[in-house]
């Protein structure tokens, strides 16, 4: 093994965190009280189910609205630009690198959190999935007023499914999301970093220009927190 | 220190935030207040003071000797002038179905069949002219009985008229004295008047069929003092309310369902309009009850109230659910006999045939739009089915048309073979198959009364025949969770198809596949995690 001298580094600010086990939590519930809802099991009734299910939602909806807000205003966005470059090798690594010991081929570093692979997992997530949850939910909840808005030809059973088949994918995403968790450094590492905000990286290692932001790099998410 | 007091300033941010979160949540809304529809209800049915105006012991015209029920009629209608002209007008009187074709009428007095005693025979099977509201068995050849409705004391009227008579010719003075306190029950009697009770409805529609709970399973005499749990609105330490709180009634029309035309179409709640009848429960408890944010709400333009508020019927006394007529006329020792089984309610009786009682019956759900179909012995049959002599109209695309709670009576009984028609046996009297045991000779002189013709060829047909559950209305903490519906495989719903209900339904190939994927990607990252110790260990050992 090599040893590479590893610096602690502020990676993800307070909103990010903040946001992220927020979103955590909120997915939480909607799954747990989604699949009540759908007769998987019985846990706090139907009807409780419902209501926590709805306001949940709703809730979601608000914070993803402040997120949105958040990514476009800080130029975050620019870190879920998805790109080919590196993406087979980061594939690569997670089949068959991480096994022989070799080291990531884009390791975390400020101003470009996410490998290749992450950019186009949460890129798809936060542009697709979420919203595909996010618009079947909204009709899902109004289905009284369908006939009202004139929209009595859509049929519940298939936004039920779109909605359920959703929820199959988040869970899925959940169960690998935080399984690679544990593939830092160490074994909590990651998740770590995603409370504290702090996490080591391995020094020297320089942020390409493929991909770095833009040049005008947005100053408050890297330096705010530095006192 | 700055760190500290961040941190600090971050847990006490998130707490609140948690807090906001849970306290806004309209699950942990304060349920003290009472809901939207139960308030409005109150308002409308604020206790009524006794308004009347008379005492009809102090009438000249109740303080003469009666010798006959007709003659009692008719010093009522001394001042109630217009009450026959329009009783007679209603179904109480007619017994037949206006709306409907003047050829096939239905109505008992008319061409309708059920499977309990089949068919009145146009009122000549005088054993059913007992729940007319006339003064004898002959239906409507006599005066109207007012005292069936407005009678608050009962007494047995043909006893005593007959004792009068007979106390009155004797020679023998004690007897004649006698007979004067015979007057004086007939006084008493034809004095104590008011407006119809729960008794007065109920002699006639608890016991219908022939015997108490035969027929509806949400009314049988347990409802003539029921507490608040049997029925919220009728209970003594509830509501209180007498039949015509609901079936409010205008020159003698009692609101309510005829046949194929519904209680109501409109279903407008008082604040709407003030002078609709008050026998839908939108009337008073409005069509969005429930609290405002409530779920329930969205429920009432496809979910009847009833469905959820009225989850079991038959709570204290049992109602018969199946009649077999197919096994009547067996005989021990050449006499007709009877057999009795559970809730002293008999299994079999010569006379009728197998029967079964059931108690807390869970209510079947059906589409209803508020009109019943009603069958007629003119009606043809497809004896190869189950023939619905009475089954609800509406579908889940009427506009009009909700789920709604049924008591489903089933039994067999029989069928004109050759012409395809139900038969319509007589029943009663020295001619009646409870006399004769005689199906052909019974049908034959049925069919006679109606005019219909019998080939002489019977066999026997399984039947159903629906009634509406919307009385015995449990209070609120018995309604139905919503998880009596949405669950499976045992919702109560389950029979009903063609729409997706949460909860109930799934499609089988999305959850498989779902769930598939979900656990492969849990195989996968097992294996990749013991793939990761296993290479970690072997490199440790280099």
């Amino acid at each position: 093994m090599y040893s590479i001298k590893m610096v602690t580094t502020y990676l993800y600010t307070r909103y990010e965190r903040f946001w992220h086990w927020l979103q955590m939590a909120l997915i939480f519930l909607l799954l747990i009280t989604g699949f009540e809802i759908h007769g998987v099991y019985t846990l706090m009734g139907f009807e409780e189910a419902v209501e926590v299910h709805n306001f949940v939602g709703i809730a979601w909806l608000i914070a993803f609205a402040f997120f949105v807000f958040w990514i476009f205003t800080t130029g975050e966005w620019k870190q879920y630009v998805p790109t080919t470059k590196k993406l087979f090798e980061v594939i690569h690594y997670y089949g068959i690198g991480i096994f022989k010991g070799e080291p990531h081929p884009v390791p975390k570093r400020k101003g470009a959190k996410h490998n290749p692979l992450q950019r186009l997992t949460y890129l798809s997530l936060a542009t697709m999935l979420l919203p595909i949850q996010m618009v079947t939910g909204i009709f899902y909840w109004t289905y009284n007023s369908w006939e009202a808005w004139g929209l009595g030809f859509i049929s519940l059973k298939i936004v039920a499914l779109i909605h359920l088949a959703g929820a199959f994918s988040i869970l899925t995403f959940i169960v690998v999301h935080v399984y690679m968790t544990t593939t830092g450094h160490s074994i909590f590492a990651h998740i770590k970093a995603m409370i504290t905000g702090w996490e080591e990286i391995e020094e020297g290692e320089e942020v390409e220009d493929w991909e770095k932001p833009s040049l005008r790099e947005c100053p408050e998410t890297v330096s705010a927190e530095k006192g | 220190m700055r760190l500290k007091s961040k941190h600090k300033r971050y847990a006490l941010s998130c707490l609140w935030i948690c807090l906001l979160f849970f306290t806004s949540a309209p699950s942990f809304a304060n349920q003290e207040q009472d809901a939207p529809g139960l308030e409005l209800a109150r308002q409308v049915v604020k206790e009524a003071k006794n308004t009347t105006t008379a005492d009809h012991s102090r009438f000249k015209a109740l303080n003469q000797d009666f010798t006959s029920g007709p003659e009692i009629t008719k010093a009522c209608l001394s001042c109630h002038t217009e009450a026959a002209d329009q009783l007679k007008k209603t179904l109480h009187w007619t017994w037949l179905d206006p709306n409907s074709p003047k050829d096939n009428q239905r109505g008992k007095a008319g061409y309708s069949i059920n499977n309990f005693c089949i068919s009145a025979n146009a009122m000549n099977d005088h054993h059913c002219n007992e729940c007319h509201i006339g003064w004898n068995e002959k239906g409507k050849e006599t005066e109207i009985d007012c005292l069936k409705c407005h009678g608050q004391k009962k007494i047995n009227w043909e006893e005593v008229f007959q004792d009068y008579k007979i106390l009155t010719e004797s020679k023998d003075p004690e007897e004649n004295v006698l007979a004067k306190d015979a007057q004086a029950e007939i006084h008493e009697a034809a004095q104590s008047i008011g407006r119809p009770t729960r008794k007065n409805c109920g002699s006639c529609h608890f016991s219908g069929g022939g015997g108490d709970g035969v027929k509806h399973g949400d009314l049988d005499p347990s409802l003539i003092n029921p507490n608040r749990k049997l029925d919220v609105h009728m209970g003594y330490d509830g509501q209180d309310f007498e039949c015509s709180r609901c079936h409010t009634t205008v020159a003698h029309h009692v609101a309510g369902r005829i046949y194929g035309t519904p209680a109501s179409e409109t279903r407008h709640s008082l604040l709407e309009h003030d002078l609709e009848p008050k026998i839908m429960c939108e009337s008073c408890h409005s069509d969005k009850p429930h609290e405002l944010s409530s779920k329930m709400n969205d429920h009432t333009d496809k979910v009847a109230c009833q469905a959820c508020h009225v989850p079991v019927i038959a709570k204290v006394l049992p109602v018969q659910r199946w009649w077999d007529w197919s096994r009547a006329g067996k005989k021990k020792d050449g006499k007709p006999y009877d057999v009795n089984g559970p809730f002293g309610k008999p299994v079999y009786q010569s006379t009728k045939g197998d029967t079964k009682w059931e108690k807390n019956v869970i209510p079947n759900y059906l589409w209803f739009n508020g009109s019943i179909k009603g069958f007629t012995a003119k009606d043809m049959i497809d004896p190869s089915k189950v023939v619905k002599l009475a089954w609800p109209e509406g579908n889940r695309n009427e506009k009009n048309a909700r789920i709604f709670p049924f008591n489903i009576h089933s039994g067999k009984q029989p069928y004109d073979t050759v012409n395809k028609t139900m038969t319509t046996p007589l029943l009663s009297g020295e001619h009646g198959y409870w006399t004769t045991f005689d199906w052909q000779d019974s049908i034959q002189r049925g069919a006679k009364y109606l005019n219909l013709p019998f080939s002489g060829k019977i066999d026997f047909v399984e039947t159903a025949y629906v009634f509406p559950s919307t009385h015995m209305v449990a209070p609120r903490e018995e309604a139905l969770k919503c998880n009596q519906c949405h669950t499976r495989p045992d919702s109560r719903l389950a029979d009903l198809a063609g729409f997706y209900m949460p909860g109930r339904d799934k499609v089988k190939l999305i959850d498989i596949a779902g769930w598939a994927i979900v656990l492969s990607s849990f195989v996968g990252i097992v294996l990749h995690a013991l793939g990761r110790i296993f290479a970690n260990g072997r490199k440790k050992e280099e």
